[in-house]
């Protein structure tokens, strides 16, 4: 009875894993001419998944009733939330890649799996309940991410972006299972339930704290937060667009999630323990967001240290440590995946006369004047990154901010919000050349039916009109953060 | 007026214009915005009309719970009112400065423009804390666009220190607003106008709004990115920036700092004091030497705006009222200055003010318009200038004669650069043929001239038509700050008058002592 109760909780779960199995036999046998079929496919299996996952969200499940296979998973409105966003980022990857794909020597019939693999295991993590289910999840992510940060094999820059996702994403894998071990070691037990109570009975032991640092970690670098944030500009750059899409939404996303259930459920018994950590590694990740970003020229790489940045102000809500900072970080992040979108459906369309890509800030000089729209789409993105009201991106860092001052962390909402200006310099650097340079015209390419209709939505959601959506928006994230701290 | 959400409407008007003339072509751009500045106009002149003085504190409110964590609440009272005429009045003729002189992009320069008008109506609107945050911020990114696109050449600095200055400056006090409605548990303004903080959080929370108004005054010393702004901003755009936004800090003085945080406001008086001193001392000399027509006029605006900060701070009605009406003079008077240099500018492309001289010859009918506002600049009695400044005086010599005796010689040094420049500009000797030969006003500049020589007469010979709506929202005010309000040296000290008896007793240890 319990075991059917639980393969009915992991329903999407099974769906991605027997589709993607199923399609994969259709890769081996169809080859590369499938690829654009399989990439449809896949697209509609996270629509199923995401359709299976969206009724615990609104139903607001939580508590014992969301946990199957004895514990290790827990499916709850939280773990819902995180999932949706997850296959969202995963479905934008799917819909713009084609395209890409096509101008750059046909799309592999390996790109979709990878994607719905790599989505599979983000659902795992997020779900997470026991340190190992945390641990085969985050590796399946990984695995499938690194094949797909190298998967135009011929381009230097991406095998070089995939040889350095792997090689320090593994040392950040060394380094979480070391954590992981530690807290096993000192508290007996891998499951979040188990290792809650063994930090509720008492201070914590130097072991236990080794562990928690050490776990933190891991996940500071899967999550691209200062100080472990080093890989992240190299990997977006050389990564393919597409590929950089994904990354910059869904395993953001998820990590972040499961980062939120480790320090507030496992470790939640000990709040004074992590949250300096995290404290210390936001406001990190805000300053040397912005201050990297200054330099930058290409803007692949910009928007890379503003990911930096913006987990910084995504920290500051887990920081708070309460429900209300919670839901305010989950709608930041739900914000961000759609700014993601919006920012690199714009970067995908911008192309010179060959074709080839144009990633170079110099060369956007004038964009308003020759392509309008695109370029209002990017200032629109620029501005609402930097938190300008009455973009909807200023909705993000206004709930996060609100949650601080209520868990009497004023000072650590001041400084964030004072650092936040310096990153406002650089993203009106780039509205600067967008509007106010003097016409380069380098840029030729438009974008595909499919990239338009993305880019309008996610702008539409961006502009003032997001902020209709900020009741129902709340509420949904209300319901993620009220079942996470839904234990029992 | 009841159930017609006239408010809303007045914000709804400007943006669906800015949507429309987005994608237009210049004619027909500058007519949608024409058309839609008018329509708020007239609606403006509705609410005035309908504006029932004496009345409910808070008029024509809407409220709609479309949002978490805040909701649309709008409404006026006497104070907003007024505020809200002068966007309304002066946008028309921002846009007729404009209809000419913007010749690229002009689609987007109006959509700019109206959005500003959007934006700046819904901050003296918003009765919702984090409402008005959103539009006090908003306003930004339009005026960030009008400087750096149609600015003159040093456009991008400026551009950039205007919006990381007023950025900067604000942010902190969102920290604030988030501390106040966690402690105080709502969002609606005025009933945290009327919320007693604890005297210690005051201090903070009167900073960190300081923070945010001082920049958007703009008080010395953080008044440097004014001058820039104002310099390379295209004509219509310094007319909207005096006029109006420079307003925003002192509505936030008068909306927020004062009833909000009496006793902190007590306690930073000297302050505001002292930075007003040094700002009308020093900005009036630094605009005395000016050459640049729009940068003298932009430092004679600090030493003004500190003028309406000094009478804020006096803590008595005169100097409350004074303020209110030195901001709604300066907002006619520096735009309509700022008008001036835009008609002459047209025609030579140069602020030098050496390149111009003995315009009263060849321009006469400018020559007079320009008199009138230097002379209402100045504060001439008769004209709005005198009526602000007097009052503000008077409240702050109630307070303190010192800081009234040094304010005061803002008027004097005031009319020292303003005679000085409008001899260099209007008399002497044509050295110039091609300013000799400058035509005098046309129709378009005529219509923008005249409804602002109108005003400013208007606002001079009778006050009492403006400071009729605000009196008792005046009395709010003054109420609220009263529970603090420091000691003035003009306070009549009342000694205990010597009865027969002590007399008596005095005289008799006189005599034993003897």
């Amino acid at each position: 009875m319990d075991f059917i109760h639980s393969l009915a909780a992991v329903s999407a779960e099974e769906l991605i894993s027997s589709a993607g199995l199923v399609l994969l036999l259709v890769a081996a046998w169809g080859g590369d001419k499938a690829g654009r079929g399989i990439a449809i496919a896949a697209f509609a299996v996270l629509v199923g998944a995401a359709a299976i996952a969206l009724p615990t969200l609104l139903g607001s499940v939580g508590g014992s009733a969301s946990l199957a296979f004895e514990g290790h998973v827990r499916l709850d409105a939280f773990a819902a939330f995180a999932k949706l966003l997850i296959y969202l980022g995963a479905g934008v990857a799917l819909i713009v890649a084609p395209a890409f794909f096509e101008r750059e020597g046909g799309l592999r019939a390996e790109f979709p799996l990878l994607v719905l693999l790599a989505a599979l295991g983000m659902g795992i993590m997020v779900s997470a309940n026991n340190l190992l289910t945390l641990y085969i999840g985050l590796e399946l992510n990984s695995l499938a991410s690194y094949v797909l940060a190298a998967i135009l094999r011929s381009n230097g820059r991406s095998a070089e972006a995939g040889l350095k996702y792997f090689v320090l994403g593994s040392l950040a894998s060394g380094i979480l299972l070391y954590g992981i071990s530690l807290t096993y070691g000192f508290t007996g037990t891998t499951s979040f339930d188990g290792i809650r109570a063994a930090f509720g009975a008492g201070p914590l032991s130097v072991g236990a704290t080794f562990g928690l640092v050490f776990v933190l970690s891991g996940l500071a670098f899967k999550i691209s937060a200062a100080p472990f944030h080093m890989w992240t500009p190299d990997v977006y750059e050389g990564a393919p667009t597409p590929v950089t899409a994904f990354f910059a939404t869904a395993p953001k996303a998820a990590a972040l999630a499961l980062l939120m259930r480790v320090s507030l459920g496992a470790f939640g018994a000990q709040p004074g323990a992590w949250q300096q950590i995290v404290i210390f590694a936001s406001l990190l990740s805000i300053v040397i967001g912005a201050l990297g970003a200054i330099g930058q020229d290409n803007i692949k790489r910009l928007l890379a240290y503003s990911s930096i940045n913006n987990v910084g102000f995504m920290l500051i809500g887990l920081a708070a440590g309460t429900q209300a900072g919670a839901s305010a970080t989950l709608v930041y992040l739900a914000i961000y995946v759609v700014t993601s979108v919006a920012a690199f459906v714009v970067v995908l369309a911008l192309r010179d006369a060959q074709g080839k890509a144009i990633e170079s800030i110099a060369d956007l000089g004038g964009l308003s004047r020759t392509h309008p729209g695109l370029a209002a789409a990017l200032a629109v993105v620029m501005f609402s990154l930097a938190g300008v009201p009455p973009l909807f991106g200023f909705w993000g860092k206004f709930l996060v901010f609100q949650a601080a001052v209520q868990a009497h962390l004023v000072v650590l909402a001041a400084l964030g919000i004072a650092a936040s200006v310096i990153g406002a310099f650089y993203y009106l650097k780039v509205v600067k050349v967008l509007y106010f340079d003097d016409v380069v015209d380098k840029v030729r390419g438009g974008s595909e039916f499919a990239n338009l209709v993305l880019l309008t939505a996610s702008t539409l959601f961006l502009s003032p009109l997001g902020y209709l959506l900020t009741r129902w928006l709340g509420g949904l994230a209300g319901n993620a953060a009220a079942a996470l701290f839904r234990l029992s | 007026m009841t159930g017609f959400p006239i408010l809303s409407f007045m914000l709804l008007v400007p943006l669906v214009g800015a949507v429309f003339s987005l994608k237009t072509g210049r004619e027909t751009a500058r007519m949608i915005a024409l058309v839609a500045t008018l329509i708020d106009f007239a609606l403006g002149v509705v609410l005035w009309t309908h504006y029932d003085v004496g009345g409910a504190q808070w008029q024509f409110q809407e409220r709609a719970d479309i949002f978490a964590g805040f909701s649309w609440k709008l409404g006026i009272d006497g104070i907003a009112l007024v505020l809200l005429e002068l966007t309304v009045f002066l946008m028309p003729i921002c846009i007729g400065a404009s209809w000419n002189s913007i010749e690229k992009r002009a689609g987007e320069y109006y959509a700019a423009f109206l959005l500003m008008e959007t934006l700046m109506i819904g901050v003296f609107a918003a009765q919702d804390l984090f409402l008005f945050y959103i539009m006090f911020e908003a306003g930004l990114i339009p005026m960030y666009l009008i400087i750096g696109i149609w600015g003159g050449a040093e456009r991008i600095y400026a551009s950039y220190k205007f919006f990381l200055y007023t950025l900067l400056g604000s942010v902190l006090m969102l920290i604030a607003m988030f501390w106040m409605v966690n402690v105080a548990g709502t969002t609606d303004i005025p009933t945290l106008m009327q919320y007693d903080f604890p005297a210690q959080a005051q201090t903070w929370l009167f900073l960190a709004f300081f923070a945010s108004f001082a920049v958007k005054m703009p008080m010395w010393p953080v008044h440097t990115w004014l001058p820039d702004a104002h310099v390379q901003a295209p004509t219509g755009g310094s007319v909207i920036l005096a006029g109006v936004l420079l307003k925003m800090g002192g509505y936030g003085f008068i909306r927020f700092s004062l009833p909000m945080f009496p006793i902190a406001s007590a306690h930073f008086a000297p302050l505001v004091w002292g930075l007003s001193m040094v700002a009308v001392v020093v900005t009036s000399l630094i605009a005395l030497v000016q050459a640049d027509m729009k940068k003298l006029i932009a430092y004679s605006s600090v030493a003004h705006m500190a003028i309406v900060t000094v009478g804020l701070f006096a803590f008595n009605r005169q100097g409350l009222e004074g303020s209110m009406v030195v901001m709604l003079s300066h907002g006619l008077v520096a735009g309509a200055l700022f008008l001036a240099v835009g008609v002459i500018y047209d025609r030579l492309h140069t602020r030098e003010i050496v390149r111009y001289g003995g315009l009263a010859i060849n321009m006469p009918y400018y020559a007079l318009f320009l008199l009138l506002f230097t002379m209402a600049s100045i504060g001439l009695p008769g004209t709005s200038g005198f009526v602000g400044e007097f009052l503000s005086m008077l409240g702050v010599y109630k307070e303190s004669s010192w800081v009234a005796a040094i304010s005061g010689t803002g008027i004097i040094l005031g009319a020292a650069y303003m005679l000085y420049l409008y001899r260099r500009v209007a008399f002497g000797e044509q050295k110039n043929a091609d300013a000799a030969s400058m035509l005098d006003l046309d129709g378009r500049e005529w219509a923008m001239m005249v409804p602002m020589a109108a005003a400013v007469l208007w606002m001079g010979v009778y006050p009492e038509s403006f400071i009729a709506p605000m009196r008792k929202d005046i009395g709010v005010v003054e109420a609220r700050v009263a529970i603090a309000k420091p000691k003035g040296d003009a306070d009549v000290k009342i000694g205990a008058p010597a009865t027969a008896a002590s007399a008596a007793l005095a005289a008799a240890q006189l005599k034993g002592v003897k």
